[in-house]
């Protein structure tokens, strides 16, 4: 019998399966910053199922020792939506990648966005596919050489935040993959929010797509290229957190600024209100290398129902209005006759 | 004696035994509706029937376009029916298009109403008629009654204050009440229908039941040809109780209700909108009070996704569509396979390729149900063969689903979805509950773990304490469940699935004959909706002493354990189908007998008589 939830350890939610992916692959890092965080969710073990689809990141739930459901190219999705209709008191987790999710899943991951099932949706983005010997994936940057672009590829990337929140998410984050103290916290807020969370982690592949996120990561130029995000505090980033994101009053576009050079004061930073759609929109297109890459809580509207809640909620009001199910009655209403 | 004298001596109608009647308007008449109506009151009668709505894909195609006419067809009697009829005694044709498409139809000697203010030159231009066919002798082979339907609904309508468009949309009502004059019905449950369709609208409501009243006070009193009579259908013998009307798509919904109950289990159902399967996602909506979940995705894959991980977690996953949809959930139920989860996928088959005949019926997705998909996924294969069969078909799927932990494919097709018959209602607790157990007990605990008697894997529900554990679609360990790529293994695994699924054949009925004889000189092998016609050909023959029998096929896959020695026992056999020819060839490629096929894709059932002339020739040959 399983130990209670309140004694809990990250090894409870470790399987005995071998992990597989490749040696260095920020998966690994990802996996364990998960089991590390379970025990903190308060949930008991069997209620926790992970449901994935197919790629590197699609193979995590075969790592962690909950309910898991390895299942089909990018339709991780619409299956955890049926496992949260059939049973809502599950605690729900999608895993995907940018290929599964974004390319062959791109339409199940609008609608579960849209429809705010409530579940949490993590999107491992390498911006490569991986496990079928690196062919450019939707994410990958124009000009990526990859098998199948020998040449570079010619075709805009999408970017997974911005996705997110036109197909109507209330809740988008991002985060990284080698930032256990930065993904504990967002994992924890992905868990409380009543809806889909969508988190989109920087995953890098070593293999395939080395260093993409290196900017981003490596101490040293973390300071410039990373604003992290944080409700209430302005948008203030480097070593001296110096610099701030303004908005141009005239061209209404964000604008890197330096507080105390050219009249620039702190009051003229924006101050990161997540639960303001308009702004996270504006932060989830800033890329590198005009601006540097938030990662945080982009947007949270913690007010909205969520489709299951929703959904067995219009159950209850039909079964008050209907009264007690009879299907040896149902078969008999309407126009009958008898015949003796 | 006029029509009038005869009216007022019931006792002298004429007494017939049975009657096809078929109601053809544009798409915008309402004739499913009046069909409907017209079945309820026959129903109600207490004749047999069977019915046939034949409508085009187009909702609102052009008015008076002959691809725009929508007809519904009803065969009743006082003898047991099983068919829409082959030949229409009775047509209403609304325009010149519901003339021209259905006269080919009517028997010699045939009534035919129309309404004569539709025939205006321009709906005869567009209908093909260089001459007014009234007028022009070109129907002098039957009986017709030209009534100025259209000018006799506004007035009777008048009172009511409609405007012209919503006044004559009550045309149908009036016709309705014509033919239930001529065939003596009750205008009553009608009368209820309207009330409660129109509900919000009592004006409308009140216009409609007065056009009824007025189309049936017009036959009552008006100088109608002396060739035209009231018709005495006799009651049907049947069996004793309680009767209601039912569309296959119906049964089928209550069917998957029923099965969920027997299986104590609750039921999702998720689909995508897709002509002829819809109705039963609609029908199954409705039914919230019952342990039923209905999911409307985004599309078929998230349909049959949403069904399998709703089975993960516990619930029977069911979903429905039609042949191309069935095409795009096919890498999910290869995944259902491999998982070995239970799952209904319903195909409610239409005319194809592609989009093909939408509206139309055809048997052609038997190969797909059987081979469509990757690698080698054997799943039981089942088929209703009567709208009310749909019920018992239904339960079925959900009992071999969850027994075996199998996805099932149940097959239907749209003349069963959306053809109506009376149905002699059932009682649940007449059926054998086949209640779930799902695994609770950890001590020994994998996910591999089977029933050694059916070979069912182990069915444990997240939620449930120790029994935490992964599937997916990489193949499995035997013993452990764990992902193994060993050779070995995955030859073990192979022969395990396809195993469990001819087992069922240890669990099913073996075949009966629906007609005749075990043995003779030939019989007639049927499956699915072709069972109501070749019954009746059958029938036919043998009062004719022909040697001829019926065997009607439920369990596609795997076949009764003796349906190849019973088919042996003929020395000939004959496999009428809606496709070129797909279960012939299983029958010749399983028993080695040289089954004949009969075979059409007209988009329509067979009729009795294309059955009855090939056993003929059959027989003769």
């Amino acid at each position: 019998m399983n130990a209670p939830v309140e004694n809990l350890t990250a090894r409870d939610f470790a399987s005995d399966q071998e992990v597989r992916w490749c040696p260095g692959c920020g998966d690994y890092a990802i996996l364990k910053t998960m089991q590390k965080t379970m025990p903190e969710l308060g949930v008991a073990r069997e209620n926790q199922v992970f449901v994935s689809g197919i790629g590197c990141s699609s193979r995590f739930p075969y790592y962690m020792n909950t309910y898991g459901f390895h299942t089909i190219h990018g339709r991780a999705p619409s299956i955890a939506t049926g496992v949260k209709l059939a049973n809502p008191e599950l605690d729900v987790w999608v895993i995907t990648g940018d290929g599964d999710g974004l390319s062959i899943g791109g339409n199940h991951m609008i609608h579960v966005l849209r429809r705010n099932v409530d579940l949490q949706l993590l999107l491992f983005n390498n911006e490569i596919y991986g496990l079928t010997k690196g062919q450019y994936s939707p994410t990958s940057k124009v000009g990526t050489r990859s098998p199948s672009t020998p040449d570079g590829s010619v075709d805009m990337p999408l970017l997974p935040c911005v996705f997110a929140l036109g197909a109507g998410a209330r809740f988008v984050a991002r985060t990284i993959d080698t930032e256990a103290k930065h993904m504990g916290p967002v994992l924890k807020r992905a868990h409380a929010h009543k809806g889909t969370a969508f988190v989109e982690i920087y995953q890098n592949c070593p293999v395939y797509n080395d260093g993409i996120f290196d900017q981003i990561k490596e101490k040293k130029t973390a300071a410039d290229t990373r604003l992290v995000l944080e409700h209430g505090k302005p948008l203030t980033f480097g070593a001296d957190q110096e610099k701030g994101i303004r908005l141009n009053r005239k061209t209404l576009m964000p604008e890197v600024v330096t507080i105390s050079e050219d009249g620039v004061t702190e009051d003229d930073i924006v101050v990161h209100d997540e639960t303001n759609k308009v702004l996270a929109q504006m932060l989830a297109g800033l890329k590198l290398p005009d601006f540097p890459e938030p990662v945080g809580v982009l947007y949270c509207e913690p007010t909205a129902p969520s489709y299951t809640d929703d959904f067995y909620q219009q159950r209850i009001l039909v079964r008050e209005q209907k009264g007690e199910a009879d299907l040896n009655a149902l078969l008999r209403t309407g126009h009958t006759w008898s015949v003796s | 004696m006029s029509a009038v004298e005869e009216m007022s001596n019931r006792e002298g109608a004429t007494q017939v035994s049975d009657m096809v009647v078929r109601f053809a308007g544009d798409s915008g008449d309402g004739m499913q509706l009046t069909g409907s109506n017209f079945t309820e009151a026959t129903a109600l009668y207490g004749n047999d029937l069977a019915t046939f709505p034949d409508f085009p894909a187009e909702i609102r195609a052009p008015a008076g376009a002959t691809f725009g006419v929508s007809a519904f067809q009803i065969y009743f009697g006082s003898d047991e029916v099983t068919t829409a009829g082959d030949q229409v005694d009775v047509l209403i044709a609304m325009n010149p298009a519901a003339l021209i498409t259905n006269l080919k139809d009517l028997v010699s000697g045939g009534l035919v109403v129309v309404d004569v203010d539709a025939f205006t030159d321009k709906n005869m231009n567009r209908a093909g008629y260089s001459n007014n066919p009234i007028e022009d002798g070109s129907l002098d082979a039957y009986r017709v009654i030209p009534i100025d339907i259209s000018k006799q609904v506004l007035e009777s309508v008048k009172p009511f204050g409609l405007s012209h468009k919503f006044a004559v949309r009550c045309k149908n009502m009036w016709t309705l009440g014509l033919v239930m004059w001529l065939f003596d019905r009750d205008r009553t449950a009608t009368i209820e229908n309207l009330e409660k369709k129109f509900a919000s609208k009592p004006d409308i409501a009140q216009a409609n039941i007065a056009a009824l009243n007025a189309g049936h006070a017009y036959g009552e009193t008006a100088e109608l040809p002396s060739s035209v009579e009231v018709y005495k259908v006799p009651r049907a013998e049947v069996p004793p109780g309680l009767y209601r009307n039912t569309t296959g798509s119906d049964a089928m919904a209550y069917g998957l209700i029923a099965g969920g109950q027997l299986a104590q289990l609750p039921i999702t159902f998720a689909s995508y909108p897709i002509t002829p399967a819809s109705s039963l996602l609609h029908t199954l909506s409705q039914q919230k009070q019952f342990d039923v979940v209905t999911f409307q995705a985004e599309d078929e894959i998230a349909a049959v996704c949403a069904a399998i991980g709703a089975s993960f977690a516990g619930s029977l996953g069911i979903t429905s569509s039609s042949g191309p949809g069935i095409s795009l959930k096919g890498e999910a139920i290869s995944l259902a396979c491999a998982t070995e989860l239970p799952l209904i996928i319903v195909n409610t088959q239409r005319g194809g390729p592609s989009t093909g005949l939408p509206t139309k019926t055809e048997q052609s997705d038997l190969n797909q149900a059987l081979f469509g998909r990757h690698a080698d996924t054997m799943l039981p294969v089942i088929a209703s063969s009567t709208s009310v069969d749909c019920f018992d078909v239904a339960i079925e799927a959900c009992r071999l689903a969850v027994q075996f932990m199998t996805p099932v494919i149940l097959l239907s097709d749209g003349y069963l979805a959306n053809a109506s018959e009376p149905w002699l209602v059932p009682d649940i607790n007449d059926y054998e509950p086949f209640p779930v157990s799902f695994a609770d007990n950890p001590e020994g605990f994998t996910p591999a773990n089977r029933d050694p008697e059916t070979l069912a894997r182990v069915w444990a529900r997240p939620g449930t304490p120790g029994l935490e554990h992964r599937i997916g679609g990489i193949e499995k360990d035997f013993e452990t469940g764990d992902i193994s790529y060993e050779s070995e293994n995955h030859q073990k695994m192979t022969d395990v699935r396809k195993g469990k699924i001819e087992g069922i054949a240890r669990y099913i009925p073996e075949q009966g004959v629906a007609t005749g004889e075990t043995g003779g000189r030939l019989v007639v092998v049927g499956w699915g909706s072709t069972y109501g016609a070749i019954h009746q050909a059958v029938k036919r023959c043998r009062q004719e002493n022909l040697d001829v029998s019926h065997v009607h096929i439920r369990y596609l896959n795997p076949l009764p354990a003796n349906l190849g020695e019973l088919l042996a026992g003929y020395d000939q056999v004959l496999v009428p189908e809606m496709n070129t020819g797909q279960f012939v060839n299983v029958v010749r490629s399983k028993f080695l007998i040289d089954a004949k096929p009969l075979n059409k894709v007209s988009g329509q059932p067979f009729k009795i008589r294309e059955i009855e002339d090939a056993i003929k020739s059959q027989l003769e040959a």
